[in-house]
């Protein structure tokens, strides 16, 4: 951890309505994320990575517990106050990249930015700084139809980070990409986390992912079992 | 804003689909547009026909006459003031004396109505001053259906037989001096017009009248013992067609639209179905729920305005070319409705902007049922695209 918390979870426990009974994902999880933070939580499928970062991204609530972010308690937060957080703090990477179709590579990355009410020339200098990060400036005018699911991806990363968040958090995002455009992602993500010092949080089980991560938290039936914070520490 | 160019943006993407719901939806709008300006046209004309054929500004009436009533105009005739003849003098009174009677054109026999006009009146458009005074006959005008009923020409003469005020018969041949065309019924069919003095002399009502039509002339003022009927009261049976013609049309108009509303509500439907994903993203990008609600609301009555541009590219030129050309009726010139031999739509800005809100509220009230859906949603289900 390079620097005080901007998340801290405290004895999460998130249940999910199964039939008459409740299937229970996360189960006191205690974890906190700093500043430049390049972390990563692992697991098999359904040990609760995915769960947990939606609760971080404030897409989900807790069941029980305390998840705060950036100084705001996620479960007490009206649908506005996260919408607000999520749009100002927080971006999102997804395995199937959710580019919005019928948008050019340049209207889904200023997508963000639109609801920050910035002006035209913000906007427009913004996006293409973000671009430029993930080399796709001549790509601006394609369709994301147009594009390859490596360029998909890299703008989706484009997309998070134009807004200049303090956190990013990327669920799956090379499960979708070959091995060659899963390292340029990974390079890419990289290189911004050092430059930006903005945290990632991935949730992955690809061993690519993993050997770029400095924390790596290991999820097993929604609780953390290993958490090699010294690695993270020591790097 | 933002919503309305999101919303834009997605209906163009979504290409064919769009356009599909738009053609219908702009197809009920000009069908609603054309048959409301249809009716309108034709309500003008008949007002407008009506009163300048029949009833003027407003006509003084005999308090026992009954227009519905032919048993009433027996009865229904007075002598006319001095206040009376110094307007019919100034031309801003027309005096009306009616009379039932029978005709016997070519041996045949059919009931019809005397009326007896002022010959110099200007009140009123009909060709009075062709009421000259023949030597051995009195002349008559009739209108073209009367001609037609009765197999008239001009220069024709008819038997016509009456009763005076007496309830003695009487018999006369009357000459037909001229045919007019008039596209209001109640002037033309079954009625034959006389000079006033020539009808008054028939009767042995010299001086009488059944009713005064008062000419734009007239200063509106009461007469004392004539019952003022204004043109609401004289216009109502059209009022009334027009209100059933309307009413019918309505439905026709409710059918049309209720089609397009369930093509887009269809489409909203189906649009939410399966882009949950792309929702989830708008949650996850920061969006608000009644936010995303807003982009699909926005984004089906935004049919609606694509709808009223598409209607108005080929509804303008239609609309210009029958508003040049008219609509032919002669099919129903030969009925009891007062209708010309052409329409001509009339559209008003009022009619044009009602029937825009009507489209657009409806439009969007449809893609808001659907949409409301989006502020149940999980956003965590919505990103997977699962079925909620």
């Amino acid at each position: 951890m390079e620097n005080a918390s901007i998340i801290r979870i405290e004895k999460l426990v998130k249940r999910f309505p199964v039939g008459k009974t409740e299937f229970t994902a996360l189960n006191g999880i205690n974890i906190s994320f700093g500043t430049g933070e390049f972390a990563g939580l692992v697991g098999p499928s359904g040990s609760g990575k995915t769960t947990l970062l939606n609760i971080i991204g404030s897409l989900d609530s807790p069941s029980e517990g305390d998840v705060d972010v950036l100084g705001s308690s996620v479960s007490s937060l009206s649908h506005k106050q996260s919408a607000k957080l999520r749009n100002r703090h927080i971006g999102f990477i997804f395995q199937t990249f959710n580019l919005l179709p019928v948008y050019t590579v340049y209207e889904n990355v200023e997508f963000a930015l639109l609801l920050q009410k910035l002006s035209g020339s913000e906007r427009y200098k913004a996006v293409m700084d973000s671009l430029e990060w993930v080399g796709l400036t001549d790509k601006v005018k394609s369709k994301p139809s147009m594009l390859s699911g490596g360029e998909c991806q890299r703008v989706a990363i484009a997309r998070s980070m134009v807004k200049r968040p303090e956190i990013v958090l990327a669920d799956e995002p090379t499960a979708n990409l070959d091995s060659k455009n899963s390292h340029h992602i990974l390079q890419t993500m990289k290189n911004l986390n050092r430059e930006l010092k903005t945290t990632f949080i991935f949730a992955t089980h690809d061993e690519k992912v993993m050997q770029y991560l400095d924390r790596i938290i290991t999820l097993e039936d929604g609780k953390v079992v290993r958490d090699n914070l010294e690695t993270a520490l020591k790097n | 804003m933002l919503a309305l160019k999101l919303a834009f943006k997605n209906l163009m993407g979504a290409g064919l689909r769009t356009w599909l719901n738009v053609s219908v939806l702009s197809f009920a709008f000009v069908i609603i547009l054309f048959y409301n300006g249809m009716i309108d046209g034709w309500n003008r004309q008949s007002r407008r026909d009506t009163i300048e054929w029949e009833t003027g500004k407003g006509q003084f009436w005999h308090p026992e006459y009954d227009r519905y009533d032919a048993y009433t105009i027996k009865d229904a005739h007075a002598l006319i003031s001095d206040e009376i003849k110094a307007e019919v003098k100034k031309k801003n009174l027309a005096p009306v004396l009616i009379s039932e009677a029978t005709a016997f054109p070519q041996g045949r026999m059919h009931g019809v109505i005397l009326r007896g006009v002022d010959p110099e009146q200007t009140v009123l458009k009909l060709p009075t001053s062709k009421l000259g005074i023949s030597d051995d006959t009195d002349l008559a005008i009739i209108g073209k259906r009367m001609a037609e009923s009765l197999k008239l020409s001009v220069g024709d003469k008819v038997l016509i037989r009456w009763r005076d005020k007496n309830g003695t018969f009487d018999a006369r041949e009357i000459q037909i001096a001229s045919i007019f065309k008039c596209d209001v019924p109640t002037v033309d069919k079954g009625q034959i017009y006389l000079r006033l003095d020539v009808l008054q002399k028939m009767m042995g009502m010299e001086n009488e009248v059944t009713m005064l039509i008062a000419g734009n002339g007239f200063v509106d003022k009461p007469l004392k013992n004539w019952e003022f009927k204004d043109t609401g009261f004289l216009l109502s049976d059209i009022d009334k067609i027009i209100k059933t013609k309307k009413a019918g049309g309505s439905i026709m108009e409710g059918l049309l639209l209720i089609i397009a509303l369930i093509a887009i509500f269809d489409t909203q439907v189906l649009s939410i179905f399966r882009r949950q994903k792309e929702i989830g993203t708008y949650i996850a990008l920061g969006m608000t729920r009644p936010q995303v609600v807003g982009i699909f609301t926005v984004e089906g009555g935004a049919h609606s305005i694509l709808a009223t541009l598409l209607g108005a590219v080929y509804g303008i030129p239609l609309f210009l070319l029958l508003g040049k050309m008219g609509i032919s009726m002669k099919s129903a010139q030969m009925t009891d409705i007062s209708i010309a031999e052409k329409i001509y739509p009339y559209y008003s800005i009022r009619l044009i902007i009602i029937t825009i809100v009507l489209v657009v509220i409806s439009a969007t009230i449809v893609s808001y049922l659907p949409a409301r859906r989006i502020s149940k949603m999980k956003p965590t289900d919505a990103l997977k695209g699962k079925l909620q």
